[in-house]
């Protein structure tokens, strides 16, 4: 309990925290990235520009960046978590008087040498303050009903101020994100149960409302859930992106089309096949054995994390660990339902593969607090 | 601040519970994932490969090059013709004003065209090329090609445009292309997707239509691979089409053509037949029209000024309308009273200039009457009441008959649009058309081609034909398609007795030299082309008994439409027979004045095959054919499409 077990001695020091990182960890993230700039590169038509290079500059930021987080201390950034999120917050309300508009909604502060979007850093600053939230809380209020709302609002806070931008896609990641850190941290099961089963009543009181006299949503929005639940529908309208999309992935078979041969991404077919359809253009060019593979390295750096959390005695380092990895399972998965068609097009990039900046320098930021608690945990 | 973990074993086994079943959560969800991949690229993977190639792949037809039409000598009468067009490609272009501007410094631009194109360039997909000007100059065309830097985007192009060098001279018998109506769609079942190319065009009349799907030949096809928004990227692979045929027509273009200057104005048509085997060697309407106005599309003013044309230049007159045949039908009301045995050639009918039948007065065109008549009296000097006794003898019956035998009442399927079937009358037919009975005054009335029989203009060269061989001769317009000779029968005799028709003859050589002959005014001096000929005139009006108190009315003293057709046959050389010829002329008055010198000229025309001598006229029309003569070769030379380019 005392700080005694917790002693300089047992932490490697200096140049020799190197050694101690989580270097698997390291190559999977490389081998993924990897797998970005391969198929960017086939996305431009065989070149390195005006994709894969970009990308390949910013991983290399993104792996020093990587590599400072992870040399500082756990314990100094559990400390900047508060400010984090604050620093977060500031930054969501200042994108929606000074952001940029772009694709629709205001994300991005332009800070000259980047462009910011604040609601990704938020996702970080969330797993943070949430993780420093539950370590600082004696353990038997974690349940009680005040100590669940306090994290209730520090989730719903951010969340509003995304959807206001607005992107659902990063709402949903924030919300989904923040309650399985309560869930993580060991709040009671009830309140999950209470959540979930009134979603689920909800949804069927709004499909059970449909074309009677108290429709719970415009007839607009019913189209726009029947163009999801099946685009064949509206094959040229909304539902002409997942069509394609599915055409793309379905038409690689086992073995794919072969590198820079898929027609669906390079006659343009296939709709933002450098950002958030990235994962149909490999599909098709590799196949299922292709998208299987990345699928794999996935859940391998999810099991690292796993692994990694579980080893730590420290709570805030495995809550910490454990929401970084939740956060990075919701980017792949909500992304990869998103391209198979199994949900409606939100708007979330595939981690480390898309073409984007702040996406990977945040992700890369977090996987440097992961090897930071990695590396500082107590022995 | 450093500040102790915590690390307590509740804290431990409580994450480690809950980060376990996380984690098999996250397991499962991305086994889910991996079972949707498996279900969309093994289970589906054909149908999405299927759904993939449909995206990329696009056939786009190649039109094929329409087949020409030649006459008998291979001279062009339609051709396919390089039409120039001036295209432009938005995004290659750039600022498509400025390049507009400077083009139509260069070219001269139809402000509708250009409007048009500026909407469609603002409309469609920036990489396909508008066609901003059609039918440009080849001076035009080099102008843009020696400007090109200055003009991006702008591309001179070279297509096939269907042309009728020779204008009006084949209009009925050719008929024009035009562009692919709904109508034209309608009429097939499984319509040729080379139809649907936008600006093709398909034959609309004539031997272009009736021989549509032999000129218009196979279109190829080339699969090419397009992105999403259109763009072509490369071609696959191609296919090529097969040309459409070419076919050879038994016209000669330089007997048309002099036909058409002949016949001027007048609403008049000429059929002119090698008798030896069918072939048409002039077949002319007129007044004609220039087809190649129609494959340009024509002017709302321009069709209408054809259609309100009382003189009809847009129908094939020669194939379409049908006539009563007048005079010219006397020899098969005589034929067939031969054939009868009612009647002997030396019989004589007394004329008085009518005849009482049923209670009704029958008048000859000759009130005076012309007295005693025999047959080759009465045919030479077109003795009506003559063949009123024969009819009355021989009945309807066998005169149909006759008629028919002799290919009138027959639709010749030659190639044109329209061929009429004309009408030979009998107690049948007029029972079953008309609903009432048969009565003896129409038998007096068909005798002399008048009341319900009718004939087209081919029709009667089919039977000048036939009368002077003997054999049933088919008129024959199409010669060759592609490489196939069409089926050239031995002609079968017709059972006619040889006595009978050189009787007949013998009066059709008197009409045109004997002095007392219908058309001994339009006679040939030239022994070796002699003809026989026989002269029409059919009214288009009743004359009622009145007016023939009055006196009746002559024809220069009526309004135009109201004046009798003015007809002619014959065959030339009388001895030998080589070309049998009809001539009607709408309205012309009589056969002898109008129609006559008409045929007479056609056939020492086709005879001699340029302009005959002088001397082959009788000597007081020297004077007259040699200035006409010369006339019509100013029309010809300006007509000519050689000498037009040679000027």
């Amino acid at each position: 309990m005392s700080y005694l077990e917790y002693t300089v001695k047992t932490v490697p020091a200096g140049w020799r925290k190197m050694l101690f990182l989580n270097w698997p960890l390291i190559i999977l993230l490389t081998a993924i990235a990897g797998v970005g700039f391969l198929m960017l590169y086939s996305v431009a038509g065989g070149s390195i520009n005006p994709w894969a290079e970009p990308q390949m500059k910013r991983y290399a930021l993104g792996l020093a960046v990587m590599f400072i987080v992870a040399m500082v201390p756990i314990w100094f950034w559990r400390n900047m978590s508060v400010m984090a999120y604050l620093v977060a917050l500031a930054l969501l309300i200042a994108v929606e008087f000074f952001g940029t508009v772009g694709m629709g909604a205001q994300r991005w502060i332009n800070l000259g040498f980047m462009r910011l979007q604040p609601s990704e850093l938020m996702k970080i600053a969330m797993v943070m303050i949430l993780a420093a939230y539950y370590d600082w809380l004696p353990m038997k209020k974690t349940s009680h009903p005040f100590w669940v709302l306090v994290p209730v609002f520090l989730i719903l806070l951010p969340t509003f101020l995304v959807l206001t931008q607005p992107d659902l896609g990063t709402a949903i990641l924030l919300v989904a994100g923040g309650g399985l850190m309560m869930f993580l941290a060991g709040v009671h099961w009830a309140y999950f149960a209470t959540v979930i089963a009134a979603g689920v009543g909800g949804i069927y009181a709004v499909f059970l409302s449909r074309g009677t006299e108290w429709q719970l949503l415009k007839d607009y929005q019913f189209r726009r859930i029947d163009t999801f639940l099946d685009p064949s529908s509206d094959p040229l309208g909304a539902g002409y992106h997942i069509t394609q999309a599915k055409i793309a992935m379905g038409s690689g078979g086992w073995t794919g089309r072969g590198f820079m041969q898929g027609t669906q991404s390079r006659l343009n077919f296939l709709p933002e096949k450098h950002t958030d359809f990235i994962f149909n253009t490999l599909s098709e060019e590799f196949g299922f054995i292709g998208g299987i593979s990345l699928l794999i390295l996935y859940v391998l750096i999810l099991a690292f994390c796993i692994v990694s959390a579980l080893q730590n005695r420290d709570r805030y380092s495995s809550l910490l660990i454990l929401g970084i990895g939740v956060t990075f399972f919701l980017f792949f998965a909500v992304n990869m339902s998103m391209v198979m068609g199994l949900a409606p097009v939100v708007g979330v990039p595939l981690p480390l593969v898309s073409y984007g900046g702040s996406a990977m320098l945040v992700l890369m930021l977090a996987f440097g607090l992961v090897q930071s608690a990695h590396v500082h945990r107590p022995r | 601040m450093r500040r102790a973990p915590k690390d307590t074993a509740e804290s431990v086994r409580k994450i480690s519970r809950r980060g376990l079943f996380l984690g098999g959560v996250q397991l499962a969800f991305a086994g889910a994932l991996g079972l949707r991949m498996q279900h969309l690229q093994v289970d589906q993977a054909d149908e999405f490969r299927l759904l993939a190639e449909e995206n990329r792949i696009n056939i786009r037809l190649i039109p094929p090059t329409r087949g020409q039409v030649f006459d008998r000598n291979g001279v062009i009468i339609a051709g396919n013709e390089p039409s120039y067009r001036i295209t432009m490609v938005k995004e290659d272009a750039g600022n498509v004003d400025e390049v507009i501007a400077r083009l139509s410094a260069l070219v001269e631009l139809d402000e509708d065209e250009l409007n048009r194109a500026l909407t469609e360039m603002q409309r469609s997909a920036p990489f396909l090329p508008v066609t901003v000007a059609e039918r440009v100059t080849w001076d035009d065309i080099s102008r843009v090609a020696v400007n090109a830097p200055a003009l991006p985007g702008v591309t001179p192009e070279v297509g096939l445009s269907r042309s009728y060098p020779r204008r009006g001279d084949f209009a009925h018998v050719v008929g024009y292309v035009g562009p692919v109506s709904e109508r034209d769609l309608a009429r097939y079942e499984t319509p040729d997707p080379v139809l649907r190319i936008p600006r093709f065009q398909i034959g609309k009349v004539g031997i272009e239509a009736r021989h549509e799907e032999v000129l218009r030949g196979r279109a190829g096809a080339k699969r090419v691979e397009v992105n999403a928004v259109g763009r072509v990227m490369r071609e696959l692979d191609r296919r090529e089409g097969t040309p459409g045929a070419d076919m050879q027509l038994t016209v000669d273009t330089k007997l048309q053509s002099y036909i058409n200057a002949r016949l001027g104005e007048e609403s008049a048509s000429v059929v002119v037949m090698d008798v030896t085997n069918g072939d048409l060697l002039g077949i002319a309407s007129s007044p004609s029209y220039d087809p190649n106005k129609f494959v340009r599309g024509i002017s709302v003013a321009d069709f209408g000024e054809l259609r309100d044309n009382d003189h009809r230049p847009l129908a094939s007159k020669t194939v379409q309308d049908a006539y009563p045949p007048g005079s010219t039908f006397k020899m098969v009301t005589v034929l067939a009273a031969l054939d009868a045995g009612v009647v002997s050639p030396d019989e004589t009918v007394w004329c008085p200039g009518h005849m009482e039948v049923g209670g009704r007065r029958f008048h000859c065109w000759k009130r005076a009457g012309h007295g005693h008549m025999n047959l080759e009296q009465s045919l030479r000097e077109s003795c009506d009441v003559y063949y009123y006794d024969l009819a009355l003898k021989v009945g309807i019956e066998r005169i149909a008959e006759t008629a028919r035998r002799l290919g009138l009442g027959h639709a010749f399927n030659i190639g044109m649009s329209a061929v009429t079937e004309g009408l030979v009358p009998n107690k049948d037919w007029k029972e079953r058309e008309r609903g009432s009975g048969w009565v003896i005054g129409d038998t007096v009335n068909a005798s002399i081609g008048q009341g319900f029989v009718l004939s087209s203009p081919l029709q009667l060269a089919v039977m000048t034909a036939r009368l002077a061989t003997g054999k049933e001769i088919m008129p024959r317009l199409v010669r060759r398609i592609g490489e196939a000779d069409t089926a050239e029968d031995a002609e079968r005799d017709l059972g006619f007795n040889e006595n009978h028709l050189r009787q007949i003859r013998r009066a059709m050589f008197a009409v045109s030299n004997n002095r007392r002959g219908t058309a001994y005014g339009s006679r040939i001096i030239d022994e070796t082309f002699r003809m026989a000929g026989k002269t029409g005139t059919s009214q288009v009006r009743n004359i009622t008994a009145a007016e023939r108190a009055r006196g009746v009315t002559r024809n220069e003293d009526l309004p135009w439409n109201r004046r009798d057709h003015a007809l002619f046959v014959n065959y030339a050389p009388f001895e030998a027979p080589k070309i049998a010829v009809s001539v009607v002329v709408e309205h012309g008055g009589g056969g002898s004045a109008a129609a006559a010198p008409i045929a007479r000229d056609v056939t020492l025309q086709a005879l001699y095959g340029q302009d005959p001598p002088l001397d082959a006229y009788p000597s007081k029309d020297r004077e007259r054919i040699r200035s006409q003569q010369e006339r019509l070769q100013q029309v010809l030379r300006e007509n000519d499409p050689d000498g037009r380019s040679r000027a």
